[in-house]
């Protein structure tokens, strides 16, 4: 469970070029709970994630997961309970490592990283048995750079790392923003089939209304740093995509 | 011969440091200028400790923690102060210059019936091979032992950090951490590279480090161009190529010093070299587009 508690962020403070990102932002997302977001440009979605992830630091507020407080705890440190998925996607792999090398540091997001060859044949093959799930054909590809792939491979890939590892929540920012439409439709179905098969309580920034329609169990509107509007799940089912597309006119 | 053997011998010596840089440059994208005073460093120890007749295995490890000591003052300066590394080498650096002038005393050492790491074993009667027996042997240990750490859970995890910064503070690597280490990592291996010079050469000199790193970085990018032409990938590979690298290095300059070059235009014919290494493969890349 996640719990923001009286969140603001301010950039810049005192200075000309001073920005409220968000303002007294108070959320609480149930466990398994699929929270879908939309808002326009600039409306505060990236910065509440950051926030929520230690990637950035709140100017007020707290963040509680699990009913633990974990304002002052460093981004690494709440990765224990977070797995992240970025708009781009270079940001969630390592380009220099092999696919094999990333899944191994992503096995072990919540544990120490030892001094041991910890890459065996037992290994190995359930990696390959989680990549091949994708049916994209990369499973005996392990030992490829991951630089070498494409946008929608790395992507697809970075969301099966984050269950490598237990995991309870799922941070997504518009994982779809840089893949044409089939790979975008293939990424979501799939976060969607993870968030279910692991129970995870998911965040998912979107701009794309037919998705944010059509997956999740929550939808949220952000507006200039504010919840403009918060659908639960029975609400969430009652509306169209034809009342959605009218909020933003 | 002689001449070109003694090159290949330097090259061994200087391959711990080629190493170093390889981990911060290659591994860690961190510039590290540090290389400089912590290879003066790494001899000024040697010097000092096996003038006082201390075992020379205690004299290596004491040379490699000065140099990783000085490598995590650069990480803590880049990471806490958040200033550029670049900067942070190079107010490190200038900073071990004085400590390297305390520690020696004067501005030469010479090591003259001191033990010797290459005296250790004795495989050929001519020393120039005896030394390069020895020279070989260490370099295999250590390519061997780096290779390992850098298969390791903990060492995929350091490759990550000079790769993706955001990815690796979401896997739970404390990334400043982890740069601390490298540049420790780094600069112990670069002392080494002192102790074993000094050591070959028979003294240890306040200024020997003067414009070593560039040597460093010339070997690191004749090997990474190596590495692209072969097509490398494994790490143990790479390792191999930049003592590789470091050898076709001391080559070029022995064959510039026996063309009959001004010893004192070394530095120069080095800093030349370099330009060529970096500039080659942009000129060529440049002409290919037009
Ligand atoms: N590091 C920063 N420094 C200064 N201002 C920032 C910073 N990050 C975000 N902002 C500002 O905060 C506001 C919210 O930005 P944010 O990235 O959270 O929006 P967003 O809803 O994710 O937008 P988009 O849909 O374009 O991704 C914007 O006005 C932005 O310019
Ligand atoms: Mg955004």
């Amino acid at each position: 469970m996640i719990e923001l508690e009286n969140i603001s962020k301010v950039f810049n403070r005192g200075e000309a070029n001073e920005v409220a990102a968000l303002r007294n932002i108070n959320l609480r997302i149930e466990k398994g709970e699929f929270a879908v977001i939309v808002g326009a440009n600039g409306s505060g979605k990236t910065t509440l994630l950051n926030i929520l992830a230690g990637a950035e630091k709140a100017s007020d507020g707290h963040v509680i997961l699990g009913g633990k407080d974990v304002t002052g705890l460093a981004e690494y440190k709440r990765s224990k309970w977070i797995a992240r998925v970025f708009q781009n996607p270079y940001t969630g792999t390592a380009s220099d490592l092999s696919i094999l090398d990333n899944f191994r540091l992503a096995a072990l997001r919540t544990q120490p990283k030892k001094l041991v060859i910890g890459i065996d044949a037992g290994f190995k093959q359930r990696v390959r048995d989680m990549i091949a799930k994708l049916g994209m054909g990369l499973e005996n590809k392990i030992d490829l750079l991951m630089g070498s792939l494409s946008g929608g491979q790395r992507q697809a890939l970075t969301l099966l790392m984050s269950v490598m590892d237990t995991a309870n929540i799922l941070l997504l920012d518009e994982p779809t923003a840089a893949l044409d439409p089939k790979s975008s439709a293939l990424i979501l179905n799939l976060a969607d089939r993870l968030i279910k098969e692991f129970h995870l309580t998911a965040l998912c920034i979107t701009h794309n209304l037919k998705y944010a329609h059509q997956y999740g169990s929550r939808l949220i509107q952000f507006q200039e740093g504010g919840v403009l509007r918060d659908y639960h799940a029975n609400q969430k089912g009652a509306l169209s995509l034809q009342d959605m597309f009218g909020w933003f006119e | 011969m002689t001449f070109y053997l003694q090159a290949l011998q330097l090259s061994l010596c200087l391959g711990t440091m080629c190493m170093g840089v390889f981990i911060s440059m290659k591994i860690f994208n961190i510039p590290d200028i540090t290389t400089d005073g912590s290879y003066t460093l790494g001899a000024a120890v040697t010097a000092v400790l096996l003038s006082q007749h201390v075992p020379l295995i205690l004299v290596m490890l004491a040379s490699i923690a000065a140099g990783a000591i000085g490598g995590m003052l650069t990480g803590l300066i880049h990471t806490v102060l958040r200033i550029e590394a670049l900067l942070a080498g190079i107010l490190v650096m200038t900073g071990l210059y004085s400590i390297n002038l305390v520690i020696l005393g004067r501005s030469n050492i010479p090591l003259i019936g001191t033990s010797s790491i290459f005296n250790l074993i004795t495989v050929f009667s001519a020393e120039i091979s005896n030394n390069l027996v020895v020279g070989m042997i260490f370099i295999i240990a250590l390519v061997t032992l780096l290779t390992f750490v850098l298969r390791t859970d903990f060492g995929i995890a350091m490759r990550a950090t000079g790769s993706s910064e955001s990815m690796v503070k979401a896997l739970g690597i404390n990334n400043n951490r982890m740069k601390i280490i490298g540049l420790a990592m780094a600069n112990g291996l670069t002392a080494l590279s002192g102790f074993l010079v000094s050591q070959f050469q028979g003294f240890a000199d306040f200024n020997m480090g003067i414009g070593i790193v560039i040597v460093g970085l010339g070997s690191v990018l004749i090997a990474n161009a190596l590495k692209t032409w072969l097509n490398i990938k494994s790490i143990a590979a790479q390792l191999v190529l930049v003592i590789l690298g470091s050898l076709i290095f001391q080559l070029v300059l022995a064959l510039t010093l026996a063309s009959g070059v001004d010893p004192n235009l070394l530095k120069l014919a080095t800093a030349v070299f370099v330009l060529i290494i970096v500039a080659l493969p942009r000129v060529s890349s440049a002409l290919k587009k037009k």
